[in-house]
């Protein structure tokens, strides 16, 4: 579940807004091209399935924990630390470094970390990349309450009391390769924390070790994205080579592929209040270097306990 | 699924029975529990409710239980409210000489979930067997010990000479 950063840019008056991905500012420029990429990006976004609140079901997960919980303890001998450190109840933000390419085993443990702990009536969601939600073999991602990466999907959520979970690096960090495995990489996404910050949330930043090993990633593949214009097209930053089951070489993981069984472990880290711990007015950029510096710290501690790629 | 284990603890029934029934013991032998919370005003007896979580494999695993059979000092059971579906009873019987026969069952699993519930119970059950023997074990080495250093409390008191 290649999430992407709830925003990439600030707007004029200071909200934060998606980063625009129809090409239109090519097309005033009175480029052929440019309005053809437009054009096309347009097509391509209005067939793209929107994540629904709605569409999350409880029902439904409860129903799918067993299948979760033997992926997650057979294949991937997960462990989730510190889920104490999540408040009980009300609306939080909880931050996680990503692995794995699109099959991003780590998402799959703390989803039902989360859901055996809190239990299924506890709202939870997710937000991915809108390719996520448009795979057919991923179409019930929704129900498990994942939707798409959207400032106003963000708010929605946690204006309803809900927990939401949020990967500021996504595709670009989920793709890095594999011995950068244990470096947490945001790619320079803050709007995370403008959300917290309006929406008045803790952040609970969520670390996880191991993801990264269940293939081999060796280029996130930039120069060729924007080569095929798919970061205009479909606002993705990578294309990314990996070695995978059962592919062997794999381009662009569209299809997915079979994960490693690499061992997965998770620590929640206790909540921060940005406004507690930095001021009523924060500068974002500390906040940002503080919470990479913590989670940096946390994920270099986990990975030290580790003594073999993939056995953990 | 259905798992369950049994032991005998060398100690009267009444006494078992205060550690199973109480709510702020369990968490000193139940092995596997890393919440056993009181929800609610009732503290213990029938229709008390708890908030628990057991550690198996990847996940901690329960939710909201509730007591729906307490006889004292013989029958304490529950079931699960929200969470994961779980069924659970301690059974005591007397057994000659002061002993108790103590009985920890439990029957666990989720609706609906089809063959993937039924192979996940299954794989889980060798834990959660290992957690009801290690329970048992480890209630009846608390009980006979705290056993022990009465009686010998009580030797010593006997023993003690009389001040004048």
């Amino acid at each position: 579940m290649a999430s992407t950063g709830v925003v990439r840019a600030p707007s004029r008056n200071g909200h934060a807004r998606s980063e625009p991905a129809n090409g239109h500012e090519h097309g005033s420029r009175g480029s052929l091209l440019g309005r053809v990429a437009g054009q096309l990006a347009a097509q391509v976004q209005r067939r793209l399935p929107r994540g629904d609140l709605d569409e999350r079901d409880p029902d439904f997960i409860r129903e799918r924990l067993p299948l979760m919980w033997l992926i997650a303890s057979v294949w991937f001998r997960g462990e989730v630390r510190g889920l104490g450190n999540i408040p009980d109840s009300g609306p939080v933000l909880l931050v996680g470094n990503h692995s794995g390419g699109n099959m991003t085993p780590d998402t799959i443990l703390f989803t039902l970390a989360f859901s055996t702990f809190f239990g299924v009536e506890r709202r939870f969601y997710q937000l991915a990349h809108n390719l996520v939600l448009a795979s057919p073999a991923l179409g019930s991602l929704r129900k498990f309450g994942t939707v798409a990466a959207s400032p106003s999907n963000a708010e929605e959520a946690l204006e309803t009391g809900a927990a939401l979970l949020v990967y500021p690096g996504g595709d670009y960090e989920v793709h890095r390769p594999s011995w950068e495995g244990n470096k947490v990489d945001f790619g320079g996404r803050k709007g995370f924390i403008r959300l917290a910050l309006e929406q008045g949330v803790p952040i609970v930043p969520v670390v996880a070790v191991g993801g990264q090993e269940t293939a081999l990633f060796l280029t996130r593949g930039e120069r060729l994205a924007r080569l095929l214009w798919l970061d205009r097209l479909l606002r993705l930053k990578v294309l990314p080579i990996s070695l995978a089951l059962p592919w062997g070489l794999n381009i662009g993981d569209m299809l997915g592929h079979v994960p490693l069984p690499a061992k997965l472990t998770i620590e929640t880290l206790p909540a921060i209040d940005l406004r507690e711990e930095f001021g009523p007015n924060p500068d974002i950029d500390d906040v940002y270097d503080h919470l990479i510096r913590l989670m940096q710290e946390t994920l270099d501690a986990l990975a030290s306990e580790r003594r073999l790629p993939v056995l953990g | 699924m259905r798992v369950g284990a049994s032991t005998r603890v060398i100690a009267p029934i009444d006494r078992v029975w205060e550690f199973v029934a109480d709510p702020e013991r369990v968490l000193g032998f139940m092995s596997g529990v890393t919440r056993w919370e009181v929800e609610g005003d009732r503290r213990t007896g029938l229709g008390a409710r708890y908030r628990v979580l057991f550690r198996v494999g990847a996940a901690e695993i329960g939710g909201l239980i509730e007591v729906v059979e307490f006889e004292e000092p013989c029958e304490f059971a529950w079931t699960s409210v929200l969470g994961i579906d779980q069924r659970g009873r301690w059974r005591l019987r007397e057994l000659p000489g002061g002993h108790t026969k103590v009985e920890l069952r439990m029957a666990y699993g989720v609706a609906g979930s089809g063959r993937s519930g039924w192979i996940a119970e299954r794989v889980a059950a060798p834990t959660v067997t290992g957690h009801l023997r290690r329970t048992l074990s480890q209630l009846k080495r608390i009980i006979e010990y705290e056993q022990l250093r009465e009686r010998a409390a009580a030797r010593r008191a006997a023993t003690r000479p009389v001040q004048t």
